[in-house]
């Protein structure tokens, strides 16, 4: 069985991007718009891990994360945040919000798959 | 990464539509219309085409879109003020950014030292200059094949073990955010040789075990080349949530930041700590909530669904081939129902109800399929008219006047591809009306107007047309001017008696401009003439209306779809042609009492006393010169542009049914009185008739019988 991730991006290019690269690691992917969108998916999608970006319309990421973290569906499920943020200061505020880790955009492929090896498995 | 060429035509397209969001939103801000959203809505914009072109290495577009972020992040964070002129540089920027992503569409780059100057431009005005070259925003590189943030060339290049001791002990909360220890420790190990010892005094005595709780720790000893820091780098993520101690012989050759005998990342989260103890398995480890997420209150995500109600409605992108197969199909289908009615008509089971009914009921259908075939192909004007606030930016600045865009009607629907066709028309329009129409402010300040002109753009659906109106509050056309260059340029004669409308008309002559100085912007070589053969090529037309010192007002009449229309069939000189049926008024059977005669050649029809020109659609054509008795008899009064109607002898009217529109242009090019064919019930061709072309044919064309000879 593959691994369950849901990727959630308020941009169409980053989705797709994503789901390409994603798809051909290997994992299964299912995409949402933003953290509501996100959240409203969580308990059909049953995620294996989870990538969000930060800065979204509606929910953000800080918002998706506190609010998995908090509810019942998946509250241990890893989450890695997607952002072009590198500051410090942020990523401190995604760990406090719980995020178990986090990627950098641009990412390539091979970056990408392995930091989501590192934290999720199957 | 394969499929990267379709990622990037979506990053342009999503591209435009955040260019698009951006300008929207810091015009909101200027005229002071901005919601709460306004502004993260501005920064999500700019930050999102950072992060896709980062994502394709288009290197300037990110600079330049960082540099424009962190002055959007100043502002939404309250640092800076929205004032006039802050607003003026970032919508400057925003046009730019533009250009820049326009530019690499087409896989150029625009001018860096431009790029520079805007930007430098716009980080001055918002107080933040300084920005060194140096400081340009680099993306960080994220290496997870080696540890962060590692130089390569510190690493030995000859296989040298040396012993790492490590104790881990991950705290409750890294369980809570999501972190497995189980692959930390494989990670760790990875392939090297280690001892790992299990730490498990902790361990509660048996019911009082909360699976929420971390009990356990490990000291794992590694024979490793890997560096400190690798090693490190693998618990970067649980950092805060863990205790974590180092001991490690001396690296060689050294680590650049000197030896690290002894490294702890331990107590550095206390609130994750403090929040350890209320673990529970069914509530598991809450993280502090921040007062600003209410939607993280929620514990139901599943039954909350607010975006399926306030958001917009689902919709799918479809490649506009398919939807223009399913308009050409269409019209294959309505000229095909059209035969067959042509055939069941003629055969001798005609007149039976059922046959009749069905098919009505099919040309109901046929027509419920086009309509909606071509709502799929209608988009709301509104992205066209917002490139428009840029073009009275641009024309106003360089032509040392203030003015500004008013759009009414933006949700009006247009088919896609009159969209398309309309923008470069509509810009020189607009262009026109800010060169030519508005008045200088000084000028306008003298005769008691604000001195910031406005130009308003709105579109209407009005009787089965669409009509555009640019509309200025300028000075309207100077007649005399007008005339006195017509004459100096050998357009009309110096002793020609012209209407007023007559002269506004001749704007739309080839080579016509006012402009006694040839502005930046206007002395491109494309007048109004252009204009109009442009409109014309969507089968539509010009029409222009002016008020001395008040203003001038051109309108754009377009058909609602290029693909197929109303038409009545009709015979003139024995030619089956079809006119519009949006433009027909009324037909009638005149009394010669009703005809007057002008001059020689020209007659005009009383109407119930509105004089109408009287021309015969077989003569304008060149199908005859003369009528021959019980032809011309019956008039078809038409609506032409907004000056009025004409009347139109024809010999006898046909019926009344949708036709196919089949461009001429790209075979016989345009041809005057004409709009397009079609194709018949019979497999024969028939020519539409433009009716407000063919009043300017008038009734006695001096022109070579172009249809005579071709029979």
């Amino acid at each position: 069985m593959s691994l369950r991730i849901l990727a959630i991006d308020d941009s169409l290019t980053m989705r797709e991007m994503l789901r390409q690269t994603l798809t051909e690691a290997g994992f299964d992917v299912v995409l949402a718009e933003d953290g509501i969108d996100g959240l409203t998916q969580l308990p059909d999608v049953a995620p294996d891990l989870i990538l969000t970006d930060l800065n979204m319309p509606n929910m953000d990421g800080f918002g998706l994360i506190e609010a998995v973290r908090a509810g019942d569906v998946a509250p241990r499920v890893p989450i890695l945040v997607l952002t072009t943020e590198s500051a410090a200061t942020l990523k401190e505020r995604a760990r406090q919000a719980g995020a178990t880790g986090w990627i950098t955009k641009p990412f390539d492929e091979h970056s990408l798959v392995s930091t989501i090896r590192r934290v999720a498995a199957v | 990464m394969a499929g990267a060429i379709d990622l990037k035509d979506i990053f342009f397209v999503e591209a435009e539509e955040l260019l698009s969001a951006l300008e929207e939103g810091l015009r909101a801000i200027q005229t002071g219309a901005q919601e709460a959203d306004t502004v993260n809505a501005v920064f999500r914009a700019v930050h999102s085409i950072k992060g896709g072109a980062g994502a394709f290495d288009l290197k300037p577009l990110v600079n330049f879109a960082h540099r424009f972020e962190t002055v959007l992040d100043a502002l939404r964070g309250g640092q800076l003020q929205p004032e006039p002129a802050l607003l003026g540089a970032l919508l400057h920027s925003s046009d730019h950014l533009a250009d820049m992503i326009n530019a690499s569409r087409n896989g150029t780059e625009t001018d860096p030292e431009l790029d520079q100057r805007v930007i430098v431009a716009l980080e001055a005005q918002a107080g933040m200059g300084g920005h060194k070259e140096e400081e340009a925003f680099v993306f960080e590189p994220l290496a997870l094949d080696g540890p962060f943030g590692m130089d390569l060339s510190a690493l030995p290049l000859t296989s040298l073990l040396r012993k790492v001791t490590l104790t881990f002990r991950p705290h409750s909360g890294a369980f809570a955010s999501g972190h497995d220890p189980a692959f930390l420790l494989r990670d760790l190990c990875g392939t090297d040789e280690v001892e790992v010892e299990l730490d498990q005094s902790a361990l509660p005595v048996p019911g009082g075990f909360d699976p929420g709780q971390s009990y356990l720790g490990w000291t794992v000893t590694l024979q490793t080349e890997r560096s400190d820091r690798e090693i490190l780098a693998i618990f970067d993520f649980i950092e805060g949530n863990c205790d974590l101690t180092l001991e490690a012989e001396a690296e060689t050759p050294p680590d650049p930041d000197g030896p690290l005998p002894e490294t702890s990342l331990a107590p550095s989260a206390p609130v994750v700590v403090a929040a350890a103890p209320v673990a529970a398995p069914p509530k598991p480890v809450a993280p502090p909530k921040s007062p600003d997420a209410p939607a993280a209150a929620s514990p139901q995500p599943a039954s909350s669904a607010p975006s399926a109600s306030t958001g917009p409605r689902p919709t799918i992108r479809v490649d506009i081939d398919r939807v223009d197969r399913l308009v050409d199909i269409l019209g294959e289908l309505v000229i095909h129902q059209a035969m067959l009615t042509e055939a069941i008509e003629q055969s001798p089971g005609f007149g039976s109800v059922e046959v009749d009914r069905s098919l009505d009921q099919l040309r109901q259908l046929s027509r419920q399929i086009q309509e909606s075939v071509m709502a799929i192909r209608a988009q709301p004007v509104k992205p066209l008219f917002d490139r428009m606030h840029r073009i009275v930016r641009e024309a106003s600045m360089a032509a040392g006047k203030s003015a500004r865009l008013v759009t009414e009607g933006e949700s009006t629907e247009v088919d896609k591809t009159i969209i398309e066709r309309l923008a470069d028309p509509l810009t020189h329009m607009i262009r026109n009306s800010v060169d030519h129409g508005l008045e200088k402010p000084a000028r306008r300040d003298e005769i008691g107007k604000p001195t910031e002109g406005v130009v308003k753009l709105s579109a209407a659906h009005r009787s089965g047309r669409i009509v555009i109106t640019v509309q200025d509050d300028g000075a309207g056309i100077d007649r005399d001017k007008v005339r006195q260059i017509a004459i100096e340029k050998g357009l009309v004669p110096p002793n020609a008696e012209l209407s007023p409308q007559e002269i506004d008309a001749l704007l739309f002559l080839p080579g016509f401009s006012t402009a006694t100085e040839v502005s930046a912007l206007s002395g491109r070589g494309v007048g109004m003439d252009v204009v109009r053969s442009e409109i014309a090529g969507l089968g539509g037309r010009v029409g222009i209306a002016s008020v001395r010192g008040q203003g001038t007002t051109l309108t754009i009449s377009l058909p609602l779809t290029l693909a197929v229309l109303d038409g009545m069939v009709f015979e003139a000189a024995g030619q089956t042609l079809v006119l519009p049926v949006s433009t027909i008024i009324e037909t009638l059977r005149p009394d010669i009492m009703m005809r007057h005669t002008l001059g020689r050649t020209d007659s005009v029809l009383d109407v119930r006393g509105r004089c109408l020109p009287l021309i015969d659609v077989g003569a304008a054509l060149g199908f005859r010169r003369t009528l021959k008795p019980g032809e011309g008899e019956i008039v078809v009064v038409v609506e032409r542009g907004d000056d009025g109607a004409i009347a139109l002898m024809v010999d006898g009217i046909r019926d009344q049914r949708q036709v196919v529109i089949k461009g001429l242009e790209a075979n016989y090019g345009q041809i005057p009185g004409i709009a397009a064919a079609t194709v018949l019930g019979d497999g024969s061709v028939a020519l539409i008739v433009d009716p407000s072309d063919l009043a300017a044919i008038g009734p006695n064309p001096s022109r070579p019988n172009v249809f005579l000879a071709a029979e």
